[in-house]
């Protein structure tokens, strides 16, 4: 992927790996090694892979090789709202299989 | 094995200024949890008007410390957070914390393979977890740290690397400086590039495990220049510093 120095939301990208506190604390899980599939490209890769976008009022995860949005996460005091029509799947480990 | 992660009240235990820029905050932890080198805490603040800010930070001791945890935090300009422990935090100040989290970037000793560590700037303070873990439990798994910085003071754990390096059989620890070298430096003074990548990983073989962690560009690069030496990208992960934001 090239990066444009001068952009502002690229130099504050991070990876799904920051988020990992979030997505625990959705699927009370640890989601950063999660298998996902980028529903644009059919690009499978961890979580902590994607990159993080969260100097917004939600979080956005998008694909590092097409940069489809995979993933958003907004919070309100009361819910979460996810939309995770950027992935075909998530996986999710079974805790019995932990 | 499920665990509900829990916001809990730490302790300040002490502070350690480590170069201009960083300092390490040792935090005592009442429900206190083993962690596994590479993982990290998110860190909450709250206003009296209920304002939260939260960001994420890498854990710098190893799991075999008991009790409580390093975070050695950079101060990033206008960072809410990172600006609030550097200026505001004093020992004995309570803080709220949970961790630890992430299953991604973290690496355990039981996992045998030569390990390759690439680190810009406070990318390495999730290495060092990884570096401090290894001699707790006198592994000799073959290691190299291959580590980035401005400058000479810009260098966390500068001594502590010195001394790992001579006292750890199999840690071999690299250093590059892209702006300014030490006196007499005759070693890396550079960007890191593929030439550096193939030096310092050859005695690993193409099946080391990297961990690459740094600010997005050095990342980008190092990750690049790994698959164009040999190294198989399911070998290699990566996690990305931002100068502000959840890691800043």
């Amino acid at each position: 992927m090239a990066i444009d120095r001068t952009d502002l939301n690229l130099s504050l990208m991070l990876d799904g790996n920051a988020v990992a506190g979030v997505l625990n604390e959705i699927f009370a899980l640890e989601m950063t090694a999660s298998p996902v599939e980028c529903a644009s490209c059919g690009r499978e890769g961890e979580m902590g892979t994607l990159l993080a976008f969260m100097q917004a009022p939600g979080v956005v995860l998008r694909c590092p090789v097409c940069e489809n949005t995979i993933l958003r996460i907004v919070q309100t005091p009361e819910a979460f709202y996810l939309d995770l029509r950027g992935a075909v799947y998530l996986r999710l480990k079974r805790i019995s299989a932990a | 094995m499920k665990r509900i992660l829990e916001w809990q009240i730490a302790t300040v235990k002490s502070i350690r200024q480590e170069t201009p820029k960083t300092k390490t905050f040792t935090l005592s932890l009442p429900n206190w949890v083993l962690h596994k080198p590479g993982q990290h805490y998110d860190v909450r603040l709250t206003a009296p008007d209920g304002y939260q800010a939260q960001r994420s930070y890498s854990i710098a001791s190893e799991p075999e410390r008991t009790g409580e945890i390093d975070l050695t935090v950079e101060r990033i300009e206008d960072g809410e957070v990172s600006s609030y422990m550097h200026e505001v935090l004093v020992v004995g100040d309570q803080i709220e914390v949970r961790g630890p989290i992430g299953g991604y970037f973290v690496w355990e000793a039981s996992m045998g393979r030569p390990i390759l560590l690439v680190a810009g700037g406070s990318g390495v303070v999730p290495l060092m977890s990884i570096i401090r873990h290894r001699a707790a439990v006198g592994s000799t798994v073959p290691m190299q740290l291959l580590y980035s910085s401005r400058t000479p003071e810009d260098v966390i754990y500068s001594n502590e690397l010195m001394r790992l390096q001579n006292s750890q059989y199999g840690l071999g620890i690299f250093f590059t400086f892209t702006r300014q070298s030490p006196a007499g430096w005759t070693s890396y003074a550079r960007r890191i590039d593929v030439p550096m990548l193939r030096e310092v990983t050859g005695p690993l073989g193409n099946k080391a495990q990297a961990y690459v962690c740094g600010p997005t560009l050095m990342v980008e690069a190092v990750a690049n220049g790994l698959l164009q030496i040999g190294l198989g990208s399911n070998l290699i992960r990566t996690e990305r510093f931002g100068p502000t934001g959840s890691i800043g």
